[in-house]
């Protein structure tokens, strides 16, 4: 119905030239990380894992690795709070000013990091502050906020307010409505939530090379390694398992959204 | 669960009533979220703004000096004038590249995906989740003088000397955001040709349209505000960009980002990088508007 | 027995400018099933959650078992809801959502479990404890939603629309259901709905609603056979009205005339206000006939029959008459072979007087 069977292939055949090309960069990381040359360069020369095993011997690196699950997992969790308070009150409640909180909200997805790292910078400096992972932290939760709403908006919108209504019906108060109903329902769309905030925070390059002061973070850290050309195929044996795992989150994050989905179908109606 | 208004309730009744209207209670859980982000994202820009009307040296007494100099000098010295637009250039470009890519398969995905939709969503944002940094990083591999590209077409004998100008410029980077950014501009359009009602189209072809003019009658202007969403998204944060520039723009690729990094850093003169700042969002924001209203404009034509 | 289980006094409710309740008095008696009938919008929904406490009157006075209800929230009242969507909580399953308001009693795990099953049993659920609550039929969803309100054991059940979410032939069979649960259980159930036949078929009483006011409380006869206004008539299936003119009425009775009757006179109904002048008479159109040659009736009107409609199991036909505007509407049974009239064709109709009732302007 939509387009001719020539016109569909044609669109097919796009399609998959463009997941080509948006994978075949991304690829080129893990490949020459196993490769034992040190420059990145065909004809491949033999498979190692040498890179990977040197990267056991980097002090700093571990360093960045636990600053940035750090930094990490505590944005995660206060990204996902506010962002919970703020996806029920969209949710939930109309309200004059909903369109003009949602929209100050989000605008750190639109606005170009340097500018918010760097207007950050300025008023911690300014207030006397040292920057540490705390204000990285401070940083990454801002940029984090706009996704963990989108998701946590798309798990509370199919939430029934009538299964509350049940609740306080059946004589639980506000408290024991939260922890018997309403939690248990939109966990998926908490974890979801955890994992995303977690996995940018993670990746994040620029507010922590702003913010982060003297304690680096991964990408701060491989920033900082990019000078050295010896250094490269452990800069990709690392990059290359931050890959695995950001997909990895990903994943796991998917599906417990779509378990969560499934099993919570709102309760809808018969179809005679 | 509303207010009890009127002399209605008892007085006792009214006491255990000081219940929060519905507006009143979503604005109170709004609130932290809200003020976070005015806390940490309004209130540092408007130091930012102060900042930038300020000299680089504070006077005698040690008290900051109100000036316009930092204005004068971004929007007078040809350096900061040919980098402005430069980023903005390169901002509309590889906005409007990766809309015009991405509209295709955002309506592959959205019509003709059928039970493997998911995957396709999947496979699109895949990407998206791993870093930034690490994403561009492949880039540079890939274009480098001994890299992916021409090392492989020298082996494969297909060249005989490297490319030369594979990176460190314009094309490179526009080549690298284009990459970068394409999740951001698929799925509004995605979304906007989901919520598209079919019937719509069926409707234009019974009245005699055909593909061609279908799309440009019906599917285009009713998916336009996903078009300008996907716009937006991928132009203001590109014309900020301070990754690509760096790894892979080089000398003859830097955008406006680095030159303000630089203000911050190694030139130490923060109210100038503070004026760049102001003057780039101004500039990325005067370029948006323009969009929105030529969109307006070509979407009244349409019809 | 006598004091009344629900009573609502003088209770209004505004939405900004919006009047969603005008001043309601009504009494609910003990044991008794309940309906409130109205088109969408009426205030029937309204009225229902301000007894079960999910919203709070402007104005007025709620008591439920002649304690004042301001201010109590649902978990303090003695009434639980079924809701219209029936609110299933789909992270549980079918026990531990009956079970669910239980839990404040602090059973042990054999009471909990005694207790649940006797409440499925009631509703024909047993042995379906352990299915999820996001896999149920329409129907058993609303069983589920009925066994987890009742083992509550409360003064008053609210059904909000219980059974509009359910297909034709479901719903018939839920309302003898639910009217054989009410009279088994002896609590008193106030049914929400928009259907006059649901209203009709289970309810002792009915109030019918229109924007906010309650126009009649009456036993389903009466609501059906004398309805007290145009409005409720209407809303309860065909009315054909018929022009007439009160011309003397005394504390009993009241003298009418009509072209279409002639002098009539009828009893004089309890609130009737209406003085000397034009008024309405109704008759439904089941108890019209068309006579044939050689019947007779009390009163005959001659017409044209200008049109029929074949339903199955009655014929309508309408009737032009003259001295009314509207034409009569008259229902035929089709059990026998009645004669075959043909549009244009002059037809005498025949009534009793008793089926005549007047109705408030």
């Amino acid at each position: 119905m939509m387009a001719g069977a020539k016109n569909r292939s044609v669109l097919a055949a796009y399609a998959v030239a463009y997941i080509v090309f948006l994978y075949l960069p991304v690829v080129l990381l893990p490949l020459f990380s196993f490769n034992q040359s040190i420059t990145p360069s065909f004809p491949l020369t033999g498979f190692t894992t040498d890179w990977y095993l040197a990267l056991a011997d980097e002090p700093e690196m571990h360093n960045a690795l636990i600053n940035s699950l750090k930094v990490a997992a505590t944005t995660s969790v206060f990204a996902t709070l506010l962002g919970a308070c703020a996806a029920r009150a969209f949710t939930r409640y109309k309200f004059r000013a909903k369109p003009a909180a949602e929209g100050i909200i989000m605008t750190p997805l639109f606005l170009p990091e340097i500018l918010i790292g760097l207007s950050m910078l300025v008023v911690i400096l300014w207030l006397g502050f040292e920057l540490s992972l705390v204000t990285v932290v401070m940083g990454h939760v801002l940029v984090c906020l706009p996704y963990c709403v989108t998701v946590l908006i798309s798990s509370f919108d199919g939430f029934d307010v009538t299964l509350e209504e049940a609740s306080t019906d059946l004589g639980e108060g506000a408290l024991g409505t939260l922890w018997r109903v309403i939690l248990p329902i939109v966990m998926p769309g908490l974890i979801s939530s955890l994992i995303v905030s977690f996995t940018i925070s993670l990746d994040e390059f620029v507010l922590a090379f702003f913010l982060s002061g003297d304690e680096a973070t991964l990408p701060v850290y491989i920033w900082g390694q990019l000078r050295f050309a010896a250094k490269l195929p452990i800069v990709m044996a690392l990059g290359s398992l931050m890959l695995v795992a950001s997909i990895g989150l990903l994943i796991i994050s998917e599906i417990v959204r779509r378990r969560g989905e499934r099993r919570l179908k709102p309760s809808g109606m018969d179809t005679p | 669960m509303g207010v009890i208004e009127g002399e209605g309730g008892s007085a006792l009744a009214k006491l255990g009533n000081i219940k929060l209207s519905e507006a009143a209670r979503g604005l109170a859980l709004a609130m932290p979220p809200l003020a976070y982000t005015l806390l940490l994202l309004a209130v540092p820009i408007l130091a930012v703004i102060y900042l930038s009307f300020t000299a680089r040296e504070p006077d005698a007494d040690g008290n900051m000096v109100m000036s316009f100099a930092n204005y004068v000098r971004v929007w007078t010295d040809p350096l900061y004038l040919h980098l402005l637009a430069r980023s903005v250039g390169i901002s509309v470009i590889v906005a409007v590249i990766t809309v015009v890519l991405a509209y295709p398969i955002a309506y592959f995905i959205a019509f003709e995906s059928g039970k493997w939709r998911h995957l396709w969503i999947l496979l699109i944002t895949v990407p998206f989740w791993t870093s930034y940094l690490l994403r561009v990083l492949s880039w540079k591999i890939a274009l480098g003088q001994s890299g992916a590209i021409n090392s492989i077409l020298l082996w494969t004998g297909l060249i005989a000397t490297p490319f030369e100008g594979l990176l460190y410029n314009i094309g490179a980077v526009v080549t690298v955001l284009a990459h970068s950014y394409a999740v951001f501009a698929i799925l509004p359009i995605y979304v906007s040709l989901v919520r598209l009602d079919r019937s719509l189209l069926e409707a234009a072809t019974d009245l005699g349209d055909g593909a061609v003019r279908r799309f440009v009658r019906i599917t285009l202007p009713l998916t336009q505000r996903g078009v300008v969403g996907a716009l937006m998204v991928v132009m203001i944060p590109t014309a900020g960009d301070y990754v690509t520039p760096v790894l892979i723009g080089g000398k003859d690729g830097i955008m406006i980002a680095n030159q303000i990094q630089a203000q911050f850093g190694k030139a130490n003169n923060w109210p100038l990088g503070a004026a760049l700042s102001v003057s780039t969002m101004l500039t990325i924001g005067f370029a948006a508007l323009a969009i929105l209203v030529l969109a307006r404009k070509a979407g009244r034509l349409a019809r | 027995m006598n004091t009344p289980i629900i009573s609502i006094r003088g209770v209004s409710r505004h939405f900004g400018a919006f009047t969603a309740l005008d001043n309601i008095d009504l009494d609910v008696k003990q044991g008794e099933f309940f309906s409130l009938l109205g088109p969408s919008g009426c205030g029937k929904t309204t009225l229902l959650r301000m007894i079960g406490g999910f919203m709070e009157p402007s104005s007025g006075k709620i008591m439920i078992d002649q304690k004042p209800m301001d201010g109590l929230a649902p978990n303090q009242r003695p009434t639980n809801m079924v809701f219209q969507n029936y609110a299933i909580f789909p992270h549980l399953n079918v026990a531990d959502n009956v079970g669910y308001g239980l839990r404040k009693l602090r059973l042990d795990k054999a009471q909990f479990t005694a207790r649940v099953q006797e409440a499925l049993e009631r509703v024909g659920l047993s042995g379906l404890g352990h299915r999820g609550g996001h896999e149920l039929s329409g129907g058993q969803r609303q069983r589920v939603a009925l066994a987890r309100a009742l083992i509550m054991q409360p003064k008053v059940l609210l059904l909000d629309e219980p059974l509009s979410a359910l297909d034709k032939k479901l719903r018939e069979q839920m309302q003898l259901e639910l009217r054989r649960l009410q009279r088994a259980v002896g609590i008193t159930f106030i049914l929400v709905t928009h259907d006059q036949y649901e209203a009709l078929s289970m309810s002792d009483r009915v109030a019918v609603m229109f924007k906010g006011r309650i126009a009649q409380v009456a036993p389903p006869q009466d609501i059906y056979q004398r309805p007290a206004s145009r409005d409720v008539a209407d809303f309860l299936g065909g009315m054909n009205f018929i022009e007439a003119q009160i011309e003397a009425e005394d504390a009993l009775e009241l003298k009418l005339a009509s072209p279409l009757t002639g002098p009539i006179t009828l009893a004089r109904r309890d609130g009737f206000a209406q003085g000397l002048g034009k008024a309405t008479l109704g008759i439904r159109p089941e108890r019209l006939r068309i006579l044939g040659p050689k019947e007779t009736a009390p009163i005959e009107i001659t017409g044209t029959l200008y049109d029929k409609v074949y339903y199955g199991e009655v014929t309508h036909y309408s009737v032009a008459v003259r001295g009314n505007t509207q034409p009569l509407q008259v229902a035929v049974t089709n059990s026998s072979g009645g004669p075959e009239l043909a549009a244009g064709s002059e037809v005498k109709v025949g009534l009793d007087r008793s089926a005549l009732v007047l109705l408030a302007p």
